[in-house]
């Protein structure tokens, strides 16, 4: 048990490659700065929770990571964000290609109006596959992972809309898993679920930990402590801490991080 | 806007129970009246051309609507070849203004950038302003020779065999109604279907884009799945107005009571024989059976437009704009 | 997940084939406007002058002559209709707005909805019947009714909405001085929405200018002056339909230029309401 614990602390402070980096990240709406110069690297096979006020760019900061901002009118982004390394911002970058790498669940379940089989194999569909087996296995690899497959097993014809919204939530999960994404956003996944449905993403994240990078902004403190390994605090567009999410919780070094943990304001 | 309405018949109903204003309760008796007349004049309408019919219904019976005679000498009237005709051209029409259509809606929604959407929606609106006889007096004296000239005789000559081109090519035709049809029932369509495609949930097109999707593969897949039901009111409700439609198409048809399946021959339709023929119908019963034309007319454009617009409300009605 | 390079290339292969088809379709379906607009430009612009605007038409097959008394008749019925639709399309518009989300409200909505997809000519042959076979004659009279009831829907649709913007703390405040609830509608709420229901109204007005069927057994149309309500009277839309279908040159001449008066009345009708929208949403914003 013990040889355990200091091998996973070895294995906590080995310097790795970061999987994302972005250096002096800014974003604009129109003339609203809302995010300013943020460099952050983001280790692969971590949590990484990004906590904050409403409005002070976490979400700005998770949607330039696969160039969601690319689709909101008036939104510039200046700065780099390396993913292995390569700037995802330059002009030659294939958006198409970067968004399967970096998959993204949304703040609220949203799964298309189609059938529970069809939303999974949406992403493996547009991406050439069309091999009924293939697609099979594919529905059902990424359903197990998201934990959702014994549930609707049996009715995987049956039209998405009708599932509960954690049960919705799990499945959008499982349609990001089957394009077999290499990163994991997640903006606020279970801000519209009760606890029992959160409860059971969060320990879905901790079996995805093993294969993938995951980024989760949320705005439940207790959430970002209990799931992630490192976690950075957004405020008025800035980052203005980054660290182990023990360091944060304990023994911040910035008194805005402390007050905001401490619950008072926000 | 419930709330809003909510509040304001609150503050109405407040007052109320104080005092009874003469004067509130005359401006909502009046504006019940202004409202009523609206169904009164559907009412209006069906009821003076059924009264208007009743001469011809009781000559005639069932048999006027199978029937192929249109022979005002002798009197006999079947109303057949006009069914047929709008049957024809407007699904002829539909089939031209569909793709169209929606290509035009998904440019304006999807792909124009925002500075070319507002005047490219106006252009296409003007296509709905341009009054139906100005269409018909260019349809009949530049498109219909052109038609004849470049696209009819050679199809004649080339495919006279084949029963849609037989017969001589003269012009007017199914075929110069059926185009000037599906241009002026684009503009509806595509308005319609562009509200409708802008109501789709911005979510939709983000998990989408999410997956690695193009915006094409975002478009076919997602916006127009999620948007189907709303498009197809929109088709509908431009159907709808190529059966109704009434000066261009009597302008270039021809307005020749055959029974044909040519695109190249003249053809006829019921809004048509109506316009062409309404003044000069000298008998009781030769107007009556024209009436009742206008009142099958009537009854399908009901039935197609209370359609049209109950799928439409279904999908616009609530829905967040991206 | 492994894609195949080929299958990635025609993916995106695909995808600006697909949008750039959709632009083809923009600009094919917006070719016909500037087309038409250019043929009347081109064959109207020198047969629109002091003469064609001035006098009455000449016996069929003499050459020259003009349409004064269409251009004035149009005029005519279109107010008669606008006199008629408008206190019915916003009085019911006003209903639908402030009361109408009643199962009478949307029965109300739903019919305004429909009406406005009746086809012109059958509202013709109903206004026939309801005027002209008891009247006797056709007339002005049947002509401005038959229009009105293009209109009426129209208005009716457009007041609704524009009162609904109305902020309701307009009608707040004004309640809350003691003005009665009619008072309230009369002084504040409709003149806050006018800016918008006269749009609407430009638009219905643009609309019953270029409509045809609803006058040809209405109207019937008129070759001499008239002013009364119970004679025939000659409009723009049939005398267009007449000239084009007769066998001279010289009214086909003139069916042009009658045809660029009638497009200038709509497309200025329909310029201006559409400027005035997007100036007043601009300043909402």
């Amino acid at each position: 048990m013990a040889t355990a614990i200091s091998a996973r602390r070895a294995e906590d402070t080995k310097p790795t490659q970061p999987k994302i980096s972005t250096r002096n990240l800014n974003v604009y709406y129109g003339q609203f700065h809302a995010l300013k110069k943020v460099n952050l690297d983001i280790l692969p096979n971590r949590i990484t929770a990004l906590i904050g006020p409403s409005g002070c760019g976490k979400s700005t900061f998770l949607r330039c990571l696969n160039r969601m901002n690319d689709l909101i009118e008036g939104a510039r982004v200046e700065g780099s964000v390396l993913l292995d390394g390569e700037d995802i911002n330059d002009s030659r970058t294939d958006v198409v290609a970067l968004r399967r790498r970096v998959g993204m669940v949304f703040q609220q379940p949203n799964p298309f109006p189609m059938s529970i089989y069809d939303n999974v194999a949406y992403g493996p569909r547009i991406h050439g596959i069309r091999r009924r087996s293939m697609l099979n296995e594919i529905v059902e690899r990424s359903l197990r992972q998201a934990a959702l497959w014994d549930e609707v097993k049996d009715k995987l014809r049956q039209s998405a809309l009708a599932l509960s919204g954690g049960q919705q939530q799990r499945l959008c999960i499982a349609r990001v898993l089957a394009v077999e994404p290499e990163v994991l956003l997640m903006d606020e996944p279970a801000s519209a679920l009760d606890p029992t449905a959160t409860f059971r993403i969060e320990e879905l994240m901790q079996d995805l930990k093993e294969r993938y990078t995951i980024v989760i902004v949320t705005h439940n403190m207790q959430q970002a402590a209990r799931v992630s390994q490192y976690t950075g605090f957004f405020f008025k567009g800035e980052l203005y801490e980054f660290g182990e999410t023990a360091k944060i919780f304990t023994n911040p070094d910035r008194p805005e991080t402390e007050d905001y943990i401490r619950g008072r304001f926000g | 806007m419930g709330v809003r309405q909510a509040s304001a018949s609150a503050g109405v109903r407040e007052r109320r129970a104080g005092a009874t204003f003469w004067s509130d309760r005359l401006f909502r008796v009046v504006v019940v009246a202004c409202a009523s007349m609206l169904g009164l004049l559907l009412l209006l309408f069906a009821y003076e051309l059924w009264k208007s019919s009743l001469l011809s219904m009781r000559t005639f019976g069932w048999q006027f609507w199978v029937s192929r005679d249109w022979d005002p000498v002798r009197e006999r009237f079947g109303a057949l070849p006009f069914i047929w005709g709008t049957l024809l051209s407007s699904i002829a029409a539909l089939l031209i203004a569909v793709p169209l259509s929606l290509g035009t809606a998904i440019f304006i929604a999807e792909v124009a950038p925002r500075w070319l959407r507002q005047p490219v929606s106006f252009v296409v609106e003007l296509l709905a302003a341009i009054p139906s006889v100005v269409y018909g007096l260019w349809g009949m004296f530049v498109m219909v020779p052109w038609l004849r000239e470049n696209v009819q005789k050679p199809l004649a000559e080339r495919f006279g065999a084949i029963p849609l081109f037989e017969g001589p090519p003269v012009g007017v035709s199914m075929m110069a109604a059926i185009l000037i049809l599906s241009v002026m029932i684009i503009p509806y369509i595509t308005a319609v279907s562009r509200e409708v495609i802008l109501a789709v949930p911005r979510s939709q097109r983000e998990a989408s884009y999410g997956l690695g999707a193009t915006k094409w593969e975002t478009i076919r897949y997602v916006v127009l799945r999620y948007a189907r039901v709303g498009i197809l009111g929109a088709i509908i409700l431009g159907y709808g107005r190529a059966v109704g439609e009434t000066m261009a198409v009597t302008m270039v048809i021809g307005n020749r009571p055959d029974l044909t399946l040519s695109l190249l021959q003249p053809g006829y339709t019921m809004a048509s024989v109506i316009a062409n023929e309404f003044t000069e119908a000298t008998s009781p019963l030769y107007l009556s059976a024209l009436t009742e034309i206008g009142l099958l007319l009537f009854v399908i454009t009901l039935f197609i437009n209370a359609l049209a617009r109950f799928l439409v409300w279904r999908v616009t009605r609530g829905e967040g704009r991206y | 997940m492994k894609v195949s390079p080929l299958h990635e290339r025609w993916r995106r292969f695909k995808n600006v084939a697909a949008l750039t088809l959709a632009g083809v379709c923009a600009v094919v379906v917006m070719a016909p406007v500037f087309i038409i607009l250019a043929y009347l430009v081109a064959n109207g612009i020198r047969s629109v002058n002091l003469e064609f605007l001035s006098s009455l038409p000449k016996p069929p097959g003499e050459v020259g002559g003009g349409m004064a008394n269409a251009i004035v008749g149009s005029f005519y019925m279109v107010g008669l209709g606008l006199l008629i639709s408008l206190p019915i399309g916003v009085g019911a518009g006003v209903y639908l707005a402030e009361f109408g989300n009643t199962r009478f409200g949307y029965a109300v909505r739903f019919m305004a909805d429909v009406l406005n997809g009746v086809p012109s000519i059958v509202i013709g042959i109903s206004v026939w019947a309801l005027l002209v076979v008891p009247m006797r004659s056709f007339s002005a009279l049947a002509g401005g009714v038959a229009l009105s009831f293009i209109m009426i829907p129209m208005i009716a649709r457009t007041t609704e909405e524009m009162v609904r913007a109305v902020p309701n703390s307009l009608r707040m405040a004004s309640l809350s001085v003691g003005a009665t609830y009619a008072r309230t509608m009369w002084s504040v709420v409709l003149p806050a929405a006018r800016g918008g229901i006269v749009t609407g109204v430009m638009l219905a007005l643009a609309r019953a200018f270029g409509e045809a069927a609803p006058l040809l057994f209405t109207a019937l149309g008129n070759r001499f002056w008239n002013f009364y309500l119970d004679r025939p009277m000659a409009n723009l839309p049939t005398q267009i339909y007449e000239y084009a279908k007769s066998p001279y040159q010289d009214w086909h001449r003139q069916a042009w230029a009658a045809a660029l008066v009638l497009i200038t009345i709509v497309l200025v009708l329909n310029v201006v309401a559409r400027v005035s929208t997007r100036e007043r949403f601009r300043a909402l914003r």
